[in-house]
């Protein structure tokens, strides 16, 4: 296991390293100085335009400007925002817990429900359960998010007024950021009703961040689930008696999971994907929002060094999805 | 014992509702977050709505809901035979709010505002680079390091700034965001603490509100000023919940989660006209929207072919398809509501057919020429694609035959600044101060005609030019008036763009709010602002 361990941290360096070079060219390569957009209208003198671009390094060789920013990085410096002035980890500390709140509200949905109806399409294959739940996951996935998260605003709280239209907890209540996570720090205030507020806030928001991931949870499991199904060990199983439910529960479903994990593990991708547009549309103070801001604004720091938190981040999700394959399947633990 | 504490709980529980219920407090869903709150180093309205509006003061301010010019932290001036020397009057008695980390011990005085415009204005002040890599636009676009040349104290409440050369604009120029006034004695206890960030992350003015907190992203808090110098507030707390997306902003406006919204979708316009519960403010915007010619290059050299072009473009079409109606065609490069705009002045009329005949006599046949249409929404142009295609519609009907061209933002900015650049520019500006030297110099001066300016047209015509200079060193606003009316003329003349629209602003709000007065500036402030019962 420790070997195991240490070859999969060992992968991580050149991986992260290769996502330096992204991060950094990537926010490069896209037309447009920060410099004039900053001056807007106006425009900038070129003496002046030569000043800032020298205060902010950009008048140094892009190279030079990547070891810089590789030099401050293993320092534990990841900059400041050309915006707002701020350091980035700061913002991105600030602003983190919102996003993992709400992205796990949403896997806990995709996954709570997802797993259960795939498992249940899959062994009533053909029955009208089957079509409605996949055809729906067809739409799911294919759902424009933003479009889809307007109209549950229009539904629910405009029209039915279940819900609350956007933000974390009602205006009412203010108490000092703990945890930076709503429902915690709602729950610690003491405030009558805080907490109720702080899970209303984030009904909507999480159904619509989960519903691509729940999409493909469930067509994902019910497949997955389908070609178990049909393993010899399934049929020895039933032939020697053993009650339906148990052979579905400890023998198809255990090994229906490894590639169910795998897919709910890459989904945090398509989560912070998600994320961008539904911390927009939701006004969730989020680093989806974050991020699409500083790229409209070619704000360098924000871009690369978000980019490199939340890939780190990625990968460390993926890290743990490849030690959970450990403890389902032990085949993987021996090799 | 039980029974005891119950009665306290009640007891506490009436004095909280009833504290609520007294409260007045004012949600207003604005659409982005403040850079930060110092608003000397930013350049966004947002910023200052945030933070210049409600926090701070400034020596003059702008009236409401027009763009005069009247005293703020400054009770009254005098400026000097030659125009170069202003001295102001201090108010006595101004209090800076306080904080967890800061109580004043002092009124407000000279100290604060040569701070305040030192820390700007001189590079080696220990305060200009608080924060390392800030640095001051505004102050430094508004030309304000040649234009002072010192800031003195008299006494603890007088001050005199000498100016190099008389400029007109120049108490305009210091009622705007960027002049506010800092606590010099805030900023030395940060020093004492080593926490000189704090002067932005939390803020200390002499505003009508005080500043409580800030959730990145999320809410702004801020308290009525108790001790505010001017009328008081009618709110008590004041709450701005940040809601980037319009129609999300919309339904939460009829949901009742907040009580003001800037900028609605104008899609959304008749639905918000249509609901009781709401009420819509409208006012025309202090900007203008223009095809700038390059009039150094052939055969947009000749003002006749311009004129030609202009009378050949149906702006009407323009003003119903792309503003929806909510705008106004412009003769002028100025707005209607900003003084000296000259309503004598005819435009071109739209007639295709003199148009071609007057391209013809000029000998202009085929020709081919590009449309820049910006890539980003403004304000003054909601859709500069589309209204590129309706020209190219109108001019295809005139023989001339129009590509349009588009880059990214910034580089739109740049490419459509560079000499010898091709065809027409979609632009638009917005006021900053109100006063018309900030509309023609930066967009029509000889000076601002050249790499940096912002004069698109390349239009440099020397009469037009020394009749602004004449009215910006002149105090006298009825002269200057005149010298602007007689400059819209000579433009109208020369055409070196076709003026489109000056568009209309809207802001919605619940029926129960009183008392909120729109900026022509385009602010959003609220201190006269009341909840009616």
């Amino acid at each position: 296991m420790v070997r195991f361990l240490l070859s999969k941290l060992l992968y991580l360096v050149p991986t992260f390293l290769g996502i330096t070079i992204v991060a950094f060219s990537f926010v490069r390569i896209l037309p447009g100085d920060p410099v004039l957009l900053m001056a807007g209208e106006r425009g900038v003198s070129p003496e002046r335009h030569a000043e800032l671009s020298a205060q902010l390094g950009f008048d140094k060789p892009i190279v030079m400007q990547y070891f810089d920013f590789l030099g401050r990085l293993l320092q534990g410096d990841l900059g400041n925002s050309l915006v707002t002035k701020r350091p980035v980890l700061d913002e991105f500390l600030a602003l983190f817990p919102a996003t993992l709140e709400l992205g796990l509200c949403a896997i806990l949905i995709a996954t709570l429900i997802g797993v259960p109806v795939g498992v249940l399409a899959a062994i009533k294959r053909g029955s009208w359960f089957d079509q409605v739940s996949m055809t729906s996951a067809l739409v799911g996935f294919s759902m424009p998010i933003f479009w889809w998260g307007l109209l549950l605003i229009i539904f629910f709280s405009g029209f039915l007024g279940w819900t609350p239209v956007s933000g974390r907890i009602s205006l009412m209540y203010y108490f000092p950021e703990g945890t930076g996570f709503m429902l915690i720090d709602s729950l610690m205030s003491g405030q009558d009703g805080a907490f109720a507020s702080a899970v209303s806030h984030l009904i909507l928001p999480s159904i619509v961040l989960a519903t691509i991931p729940l999409a493909v949870i469930a067509r994902q499991t019910r497949s997955a689930m389908l070609e178990v199904m049909g393993e010899d060990y399934v049929r020895t199983a039933r032939a020697k008696g053993m009650p339906s439910r148990r052979v579905i529960g400890v023998h198809a479903l255990r090994n229906a999971m490894i590639p169910v994990v795998t897919t709910i593990g890459l989904q945090i991708g398509v989560l912070i994907a998600g994320a961008i547009l539904t911390e927009t549309i939701f006004s969730w103070p989020g680093i989806g929002k974050w991020m699409i801001d500083s790229i409209s604004r070619r704000d360098y720091p924000v871009v690369q060094s978000g980019l490199l938190l939340i890939a780190g981040l990625v990968m460390l999700v993926n890290l743990l999805v490849d030690l959970t394959y450990g403890l389902i399947n032990p085949r993987i633990r021996a090799s | 014992m039980k029974l005891l504490s119950h009665g306290l709980l009640a007891v506490s529980a009436l004095a909280l509702t009833t504290a609520f219920a007294e409260a007045k407090t004012f949600v207003y869903c604005s659409e982005a977050s403040p850079e930060g709150f110092d608003p000397s180093p930013y350049t966004a309205g947002t910023t200052f709505d945030a933070s210049g509006h409600p926090i701070y003061n400034r020596l003059t301010e702008f009236k409401k809901g027009t763009t005069e010019v009247e005293p703020g932290l400054a009770e009254s001036w005098e400026v000097s035979e030659d125009g170069t020397e202003y001295t102001f009057k201090l108010r006595q008695g101004v209090k800076f709010h306080s904080n967890d980390r800061f109580t004043p011990t002092r009124d407000f005085n000279a100290d604060d505002v040569i701070f305040s415009f030192q820390r700007q204005g001189d590079p080696n002040h220990p305060w200009h680079q608080y924060i390392p890599g800030i640095t001051y636009e505004y102050y430094t676009s508004m030309d304000m390091p040649n234009l002072v040349k010192s800031i003195e104290k008299v006494d603890d409440y007088t001050v005199k700034i000498t100016l190099n050369r008389p400029e007109a604009p120049f108490l305009a120029n210091i009622a705007m965001p960027f002049a506010s006034i800092v606590s010099k004695e805030y900023a030395d206890t940060l020093e004492a603490a080593g926490a000189q960030a704090d002067l932005n992350n939390l803020p200390i003015g002499t505003g009508p509100f005080r500043f409580v907190a800030y959730q990145k992203d999320a809410v702004i808090r801020y308290q009525k000023n108790a001790d505010y110098w001017g009328e008081a507030p009618k709110i008590d707390d004041l709450i701005f919940a940040i809601t980037p997306d319009p129609s999300v902003r919309l339904q939460k406006l009829k949901a009742g989660e907040c009580h003001l919204m800037p900028y609605p979708s104008p899609a959304d316009l008749e639905s918000i006209r249509a609901d009781d519960s709401l009420k819509l403010d409208e006012q025309p915007g202090l900007n203008v929207g223009y095809l700038a010619y390059n009039t150094t290059v052939a055969p947009f050299d000749n003002p006749k072919v311009r004129k030609a072009l202009n009378m050949a473009i149906n702006k009407e079409a323009i003003i119903d398809a792309v503003f929806q109606g909510a705008a106004e065609p412009a003769k002028n490069p100025i707005p209607p509501t900003m003084w000296s705009y000259n309503d004598a002045v005819q435009d071109d009329p739209y007639d295709p057919e003199a148009a071609k005949a007057m391209l013809e006599a000029e000998g202009v046949t085929d020709l081919s020429m590009n449309i820049w249409a910006m890539p980003v929404q403004r304000p003054y142009m909601p859709n500069a694609r589309r209204t590129a295609e309706l020209m190219q519609e109108d001019l295809s009907k005139v023989g001339v035959n129009a590509q349009i061209v588009s880059y990214e933002w910034g580089e739109y900015l740049q490419k459509s600044m560079e000499a010898g650049r091709d065809g027409a520019v979609i632009l638009g500006w917005t006021g900053d101060n109100g006063d018309p030297d900030n509309f023609l110099s930066v967009l029509l001066s000889c000076d601002s005609a050249k790499e940096g300016g912002a004069n698109r047209a390349f239009w440099c015509n020397e009469e037009f030019s020394d009749l602004l200079q004449q009215a910006k060193v002149t105090s006298d606003q009825a002269e200057r008036t005149k010298l602007y009316e007689q400059a819209q003329v000579i433009f109208k003349d020369q055409a070196p763009w076709l003026t489109i629209a000056h568009s209309t602003q809207y802001v919605p709000m619940r029926s129960e709010v009183t008392g909120f007065v729109m900026s022509p500036l385009g602010d959003f402030t609220f201190e006269t602002v009341d909840l009616a019962e």
